[in-house]
């Protein structure tokens, strides 16, 4: 990659951004609130691409980093009167934290075995967060009051955007991207070419941890009332997989390319027949799988190389 | 006195009850080439796995340039010098030719990047015979030039010790001969190399002296044509009576 066509990808992600952040000058509440659900899955997608996306790890503990955020924003306003801001530095931190550990717990596990695994691992954080709410902080409900509109939330989810989109963008050309990519080719040749491949994995995974504890912190004001089993649903760590590997992993800019379209897909699925919201999930899911292993960014360069080849 | 690169002290790996490897010791010394023979299943991939990091000693030490390797991983033993092939071809997919020899250059004590990388990448693949293929997609190349491939990427990180395991199996006579006379140029570079090997010709025209395993155990060590020779070695090859 040369260094200029990263200067001018640098630009084109800055344009997209600031005509991005002029949506809430035009949209209407309605469109508004769309924006802001594809603002949060693309904050959510495109971090858990960066992990997910080079080393094949598909992890499905989205929801638990995410709950995390927004569960600690509700029982720190609510239980221990704790401010809004305070609980924006110090969610994503326990965030990060679980991540780190549930990284290092899961660096032997391959396959499917890190699927089951995160999947296993969220259902039970969610199980005990509602028992420690049950048993211990009792059952007074957790409100995130705070006088955020809903444009103000989209304006800080672009900002995390931003930073995601800039570590991304670091990531793809520094050693540890290289990296990320040999140890999803290949783990055993990774550490016969003297890549530290659990320090790599581990590095990446906390942050996807970080950001989307920092997501489920800035979008629980949206909500107002916090319930863990819902901010801990396993559906979000679904949707974002779908989501990223709709639009493709292999490159940066993939997931949201996957993001747009099943958001608004959602959102009339939601509006019109809202009873089959799980089976559209599952039948996005294989439509993918089958005709679209790489993501539609990837079906189009695909596409792209096929007829320069031809052309040649 | 001959420097030794590598020493291999009574190591015996143990997979539940079976004994792949029991109480094996051998030396390495400074640029030779040590062969190792023996039929399938004696034990050599083992003891190569052990010697790389990919696998753990159940007991036993392995030291590299008189330092202790046995309890280090693979990432790390490769950064202090040993690199290998791979006894089933493992080149990586996903990954073009040049990158895939720049992978070994980046992460070893080298640790080159940008400019110098793609330069020092281009003239390694020059040297294992690739020159034409550098932008090619893995897929497209041959069982040869994928062997070369892996070869370059294990020259790569500038190994003290390089070990080779089976990377002659499979090739025709022809291919045979060129491999034979690249692995000779390395060492007449100054690469200490363990040749891990089915092919008898390659073994007697490069190993100044090899040892022959058989059920994990060494059962004779020497010159090819000594071992070649012993009674012992044809017994566990061809059998005892004929």
């Amino acid at each position: 990659m040369s260094h200029g066509s990263d200067i001018k990808s640098l630009v084109w992600g800055g344009v997209l951004l600031l005509l991005a952040a002029c949506v809430p000058l035009v949209a209407n509440g309605y469109w508004m609130s769309i924006a802001l659900t594809i603002a949060m899955f693309t904050v959510l997608a495109t971090s858990w691409a960066l992990f997910s996306g080079p080393t094949h790890y598909i992890s499905l503990a989205t929801a638990a980093f995410f709950g995390v955020g927004g569960y600690l924003v509700g029982t720190g306003m609510s239980d221990y009167n704790m401010g809004f801001w305070t609980m924006v530095v110090i969610a994503p931190i326990v965030g990060a934290v679980l991540a780190f550990l549930i990284g290092i717990a899961t660096l032997r596990l391959s396959g499917v075995y890190f699927v089951i695994f995160t999947l296993g691992l969220a259902e039970m954080i969610r199980t005990l967060v509602s028992w420690i709410q049950n048993n211990f902080t009792g059952s007074r409900g957790l409100y995130v009051l705070t006088d955020l509109t809903e444009e103000d939330i989209y304006i800080y989810l672009l900002i995390v955007a931003a930073v995601v989109y800039l570590a991304g963008w670091w990531v793809n050309r520094s050693r540890l991207g290289f990296a990320l990519r040999i140890i999803g080719s290949d783990e055993t040749v990774a550490s016969h070419v003297g890549i530290n491949t659990a320090t790599s994995k581990v590095i990446l995974f906390t942050f996807s941890g970080f950001v989307a504890a920092l997501v489920g912190v800035l979008i629980a004001p949206r909500y107002t009332y916090i319930e863990p089993n819902g901010v801990f649903s396993p559906e979000i760590s679904f949707i974002v997989v779908i989501m990223a590997l709709l639009g493709g992993t292999g490159r940066l800019w993939g997931p949201i390319v996957g993001v747009i379209p099943f958001a608004l897909l959602q959102e009339f699925i939601n509006a019109y027949y809202s009873n089959y919201s799980m089976l559209v999930l599952g039948i996005a899911f294989l439509v993918i799988v089958y005709f679209l292993p790489n993501g539609v960014v990837g079906r189009i360069e695909q596409a792209l190389a096929k007829r320069r080849r031809s052309t040649w | 006195m001959v420097a030794r690169v590598l020493s291999v002290v009574n190591a015996t790996k143990r997979f539940g009850g079976l004994v792949a490897v029991n109480n094996l010791s051998f030396e390495v010394k400074r640029d030779e080439v040590m062969g190792i023979i023996g039929p399938n299943g004696s034990g050599k991939t083992t003891v190569m796995n052990l010697i790389s990091g990919a696998l753990r000693l159940s007991e036993g030490a392995i030291s590299l340039d008189g330092q202790y390797i046995s309890t280090l991983k693979a990432n790390q033993i490769n950064q202090r010098g040993i690199s290998r092939t791979f006894q089933l071809v493992r080149v990586l997919p996903g990954l073009s030719v040049v990158e895939n020899c720049m992978a070994g250059m980046v992460f070893g004590h080298h640790r080159l990047w940008g400019e110098q990388l793609s330069y020092e990448a281009g003239k390694l693949l020059d040297r294992v015979g690739l020159s034409g293929q550098k932008s090619k997609p893995i897929g497209s190349l041959t069982f040869i030039d994928q062997k070369r491939l892996e070869l370059a990427r294990a020259l790569a990180s500038g190994p003290k010790l390089l070990i080779l395991d089976e990377w002659l199996a499979g090739l025709n006579p022809t291919e045979l001969e060129k491999g034979i006379e690249l692995i000779r140029s390395l060492r007449e570079e100054g690469i200490t190399i363990i040749l891990v090997e089915h092919v008898m010709n390659a073994i007697r025209s490069l190993c100044d002296c090899c040892i022959v395993m058989a059920e994990g155990s060494k059962i004779a060590e020497g010159t090819p044509d000594e071992v070649l020779a012993d009674p012992e070695v044809v017994k566990v090859y061809i059998g005892e009576d004929l």
